[in-house]
């Protein structure tokens, strides 16, 4: 099926098999290996994207429903080489480790922020419950989305 | 030269952030299945739905009509491809039972997830189509599950061993023979437990991938794996191929968490090259999670016995252990090992006399193998010394932290010799446990628990503690030789100094999330007086660093790390020779501060370190027989284990309505010695006990009594997310260890050692008062609740 999709800007047009999953499309289509797969249950978030402005986990999708629609990936977030604030949040509270939940969990971080802009603790670690990491224990990711929030 | 002598430019103990870290957060870092290798056959793996069960027939045909599908192989296919079964590193005993494992079941399948056959595809989705075109015959067997039940015999599962038993590794120490039943004759009190170490899925973010890429022409092939051990993989596939060991290179790229899990050779590496020499194409596979929970190693399994012997003060007088360990259907890379990691360890952190009485007895069950699992036995053995002392203390009806102090190896008995003769290297357990009593304000907390745990009271307050010792920094070659392990504990480092000043160390470790990148330049910098971002650290590439032995056990700063320390050594010992020289003095008059050499009381008369480099590289101007440039390598091996230390504490509510355990504060205090970097120290400790806590409270892979994995998805096995944990209070003693230069021991498994026995003691002491004396793992709302029915003699 014809789709055409617009990823951190750049509008694509593709034929993609209906079974596609977003995530596959977005990796194995246009090269954008920053998201990651980590699970086949819709569980870890390590896929999470943005779709109009939203975090969404791109494993749930199909390619096809993104027809029309606007992504940013996290190869999409730093502009002009400066990385977005909740990048550098992350980095400066050692909010990641292996790093490989940490595209996922950066941008359903700044999902979150779009939503809750000033969260208290509590918040952050509800809102985040979608987002597995196996190596922080979440206490410096917690960190960073308050330090990103201004709400220390 | 020591840090001390040489504290120049003051990097090390600072929080450095990460280089490791941008292309990571922008989505650079290239994870094996990122990378792009044109023309790459997939592989995909069947796997048995039977824990047990004879292969009658495979029928394959309908599969390679697949478009896309280029060939399918069962394990009597390749049966001569392999030059020999899949790698043991570690056969405890002489007499160690281990059966025949190759990468394809051959006649009988032995567990849930074992792999039966093949498929190489043009592309995924064909490759696992055709899987689901491969028509087995099985004849279904009776699955061995439970350990006790394997133990009995009854049902063989390698029926060629003649049981299900693979080795019983004792460890008897006594002063004078018979002591050990003596002193409990003696005892004025004893205890007697039992645990059980529930099966654990490592589940690192990031599941196995591969790619084999070979050369078309020459034979050369390179392996590219989200492994922890390129090192020792390329030797390992290497023998187990049959291919010269210098034609293999193996790349570890961005590798994302392994906890052990990718410390291994694993049947799909060796499948991926085979195939790709067989076909002459790239082979890759990326593992699915639930593929992962199944022929991914899991951790622990074990059901301990555990008495302890005390005198009338409480004095701990004897140990005596009997451990089962699940080595599951086969032995993997260290399986065996595991529980003889933790063998010297169940005395913990306490001074006993010569009278331990440790055995283990592992079997072979229908479940996929074991191995190696963040902290690899040292979590089980503390975790049975710190639930035991806790039953000795309710026996004496004394407090349990009074108890450990009457019991403590004394700060002014390190360097300790113990009863296996292990000696401890530094240690003030009694200070870093006042220090963690202090932060839970414990004197607070037990005002609090008698104002709120009253009778009636449904919400319970309880307190926790765990004081613990670890032996990492894995090791001396010899003590491995003594438990016949079959290689070396050392590691290995080269520091260049180029042209222009910058340095260059390769490392034989193998980082998959620990941030080495920073930490190596940190001490590289420290020691040449240098700035960190003029380093430059590789790694992980058998091509570039060719001597290592990866990362694993917490040994990655204490023999990694050191021996960049030492080669840095080596590199200014060498560069002195040359600023001698070209100075005209004596070597011996001449003094190295902040990358400068000068003569001692003749500041003017000085050469910096970057005149030096740029001489060795001219080699215009060297003493004779001065070989040019300035480079080192190292290989060290340590003279002993690391051992950190430290206590934790918690205090929980318990819900015995519904059973629910909600950790309201958690500190960590722990000793590690000296820290290069507290950033990253901390983070470690953060998730190390995050996964302690995950063992005490959430996951278990659980299986039916047909050795099916009930819990194969992140749906069903419950990995904790961040509104399942609290928030973590770091803190620290600093004990710096005496045996090497650094004063550095390792941190990467303290914190899942301290926690589970942590969080377990502290419900047991919120729920006390009800009469719960022990409670199984996890302690899930519904384990709470029936523990506490069952101690009120299921009345309400």
């Amino acid at each position: 099926m014809k789709v055409s999709i617009t990823v951190n800007g750049k509008e694509h047009h593709s034929d993609v098999e209906p079974r596609t999953l977003l995530v596959h499309y977005i990796r194995e289509v246009l090269g954008l290996t920053g998201t990651n797969v980590g699970c086949d249950s819709s569980s870890c978030g390590a896929c999470t994207i943005h779709m109009n402005g939203e975090a969404v986990k791109s494993c749930t999708i199909l390619a096809v429903q993104a027809d029309g629609a606007k992504l940013t990936t996290i190869e999409g977030l730093a502009k002009d080489g400066v990385m977005h604030p909740m990048q550098t949040a992350f980095m400066e509270n050692h909010g990641l480790q292996c790093g490989y939940c940490t595209p996922g969990m950066v941008m359903a971080a700044i999902g979150l922020l779009n939503e809750n802009p000033k969260p208290t603790e509590e918040q952050v670690r509800v809102g985040l419950e979608g987002n597995l990491c196996r190596c922080t224990g979440y206490h410096n990711i917690v960190k960073s989305v308050l330090a990103a929030a201004g709400s220390k | 030269m020591t840090i001390t002598e040489n504290k120049t430019t003051n990097v090390i103990g600072t929080r450095l952030l990460r280089r490791e870290d941008p292309p990571l957060l922008t989505g650079e870092a290239k994870f094996t299945n990122d990378l792009n290798i044109p023309g790459a056959l997939h592989l995909a793996v069947l796997r048995s739905p039977f824990a047990h069960a004879k292969i009658k027939s495979i029928n394959v045909s309908a599969a390679l009509k697949i478009a896309g599908v280029v060939a399918v192989y069962t394990g009597k296919d390749l049966q001569t491809t392999w030059a020999s079964p899949m790698p043991c590193a570690w056969p405890v005993t002489t007499d160690m039972k281990n059966p025949a494992h190759y990468p394809l079941a051959i006649d009988k399948v032995n567990y849930v997830g074992d792999g039966v056959a093949a498929v190489l595809a043009t592309n995924e989705t064909a490759s696992r189509d055709a899987l689901d075109a491969i028509d087995v015959e099985y004849e279904a067997l009776q699955a061995v599950v439970d350990l006790e039940d394997a133990l009995s015999d009854k049902n063989i599962i390698h029926k060629d061993l003649g049981t299900n038993k693979s080795y019983t590794w004792p460890l008897l120490v006594e002063e004078t023979p018979g002591c050990v039943e003596e002193a409990f004759k003696k005892a004025k009190y004893k205890v007697k437990e039992r645990y059980v170490q529930q099966r654990l899925i490592p589940m690192a973010m990031e599941p196995r991938a591969i790619a084999a890429v070979p050369q078309p022409f020459g034979g050369d092939i390179t392996l590219y794996s989200a492994t922890q051990i390129p090192h020792i993989l390329k030797v390992m596939t290497a023998l187990t191929l049959g291919i010269p060991e210098h034609q293999v290179r193996v790349v570890a790229p961005s590798v994302g968490g392994g906890f052990g899990s990718k410390l291994n050779v694993y049947a799909e590496e060796l499948l991926c090259m085979a195939l790709a020499r067989k076909h002459n194409a790239p082979v890759r596979w990326v593992e699915e999670r639930s593929e992962n929970a199944q022929a991914t190693i899991q951790g622990r399994g074990q059901i301990q016995h555990i008495e302890l012997a005390a005198d009338e003060k409480g004095k701990i007088t004897a140990v005596r252990v009997r451990i089962i360990g699940d080595m599951g259907a086969y032995l993997q890379l260290v399986t065996p090992g595991v529980p003889i990691l933790g063998a010297f360890l169940y005395a913990g952190v306490y001074d006993i006399p010569k009278a331990y009485d440790f055995s283990c007895t592992s079997v072979f069950t229908n479940l996929t193998p074991t191995d190696a699992y963040r902290g690899a036995g040292r979590p089980e053995a503390t975790y049975a010394i710190e639930s035991a002392i806790e039953a000795l203390a309710r026996e004496m009806k004394i407090d349990s932290f009074e108890l450990r102090k009457r019991n403590y190896i004394k700060k002014e008995q390190f360097p300790y010799t113990a009863f296996s003769g292990l000696v401890y290297d530094s240690g003030d357990h009694l200070s870093a446990a006042e220090k963690a009593a202090k932060l839970t304000d414990i004197a607070g907390v037990r005002a609090q628990q008698k104002k709120q745990n009253v009778p009636g009271a449904t919400k319970l307050l309880g307190v926790g503690m765990t004081s613990y010792f670890e032996m990492c920094g894995l090791a001396p070659s010899r003590v491995l030789a003594s438990l016949n392990y079959s290689a070396g504990g050392w590691e290995a480092a080269t520091v260049r100094v180029l042209p222009t000043n910058k340095v260059q160390v390769i490392t034989g470790t193998s980082p998959h999330g620990q941030g080495h990148e920073t930490s190596w330049a940190m001490i590289a910098a420290e020691k040449l007086g240098v700035a960190p971002e003029d380093v430059d650290v590789l790694h992980s590439d058998t091509a570039i660093s060719a001597l290592g032995l990866d990362t694993y056990g917490s040994r990655s700063l204490p023999v990694g790390g050191v021996a960049i320390a030492m080669a840095c050594d080596k590199v200014i010992e060498k560069a002195k020779t040359i600023a001698a020289h070209q100075l005209e003095c004596a070597a011996e008059d001449l003094q190295f501060v902040g990358g400068t050499f000068s003569v001692k009381g003749s500041p003017d008369r000085a050469l910096p370190l970057a005149a030096i480099a740029f001489g060795a590289f001219t080699a215009h101007n060297l003493p004779e027989g001065c070989e040019p440039n300035l480079e080192a390598q190292v290989s060290y091996d340590p003279p002993n284990f690391s051992w950190p230390f430290g206590t934790h504490m918690c205090v929980v509510e318990v819900d015995t309505e519904t059973g629910a355990v909600e950790i309201l504060k958690y500190i960590a205090v722990d000793d590690c010695g000296n820290q290069i970097n507290p950033l990253i120290v901390e983070g470690q400790v953060h998730g190390g006990v995050v996964q302690g806590i995950a063992q005490a409270l959430f996951e278990e892979a659980v299986y039916d009594s047909d050795g099916n994995l009930k819990t194969s998805t992140l749906a069903e096995y419950l990995v904790p997310a961040a509104c399942d944990v609290p928030p973590i209070t770091t803190a620290h003693t600093t004990t710096p260890s005496p045996t090497n230069q650094l004063g550095v021991k390792g941190i990467g498994e303290a914190g899942t050692i301290g926690a589970a026995p942590t969080v377990i003691n502290a419900i047991i002491d919120a729920l006390s008062s009800l009469g719960v004396k022990s409670m199984a793992m996890p302690a899930s709302p519904q384990t709470v609740w029936k523990t506490i029915q069952a101690a009120r003699g299921g009345k309400k």
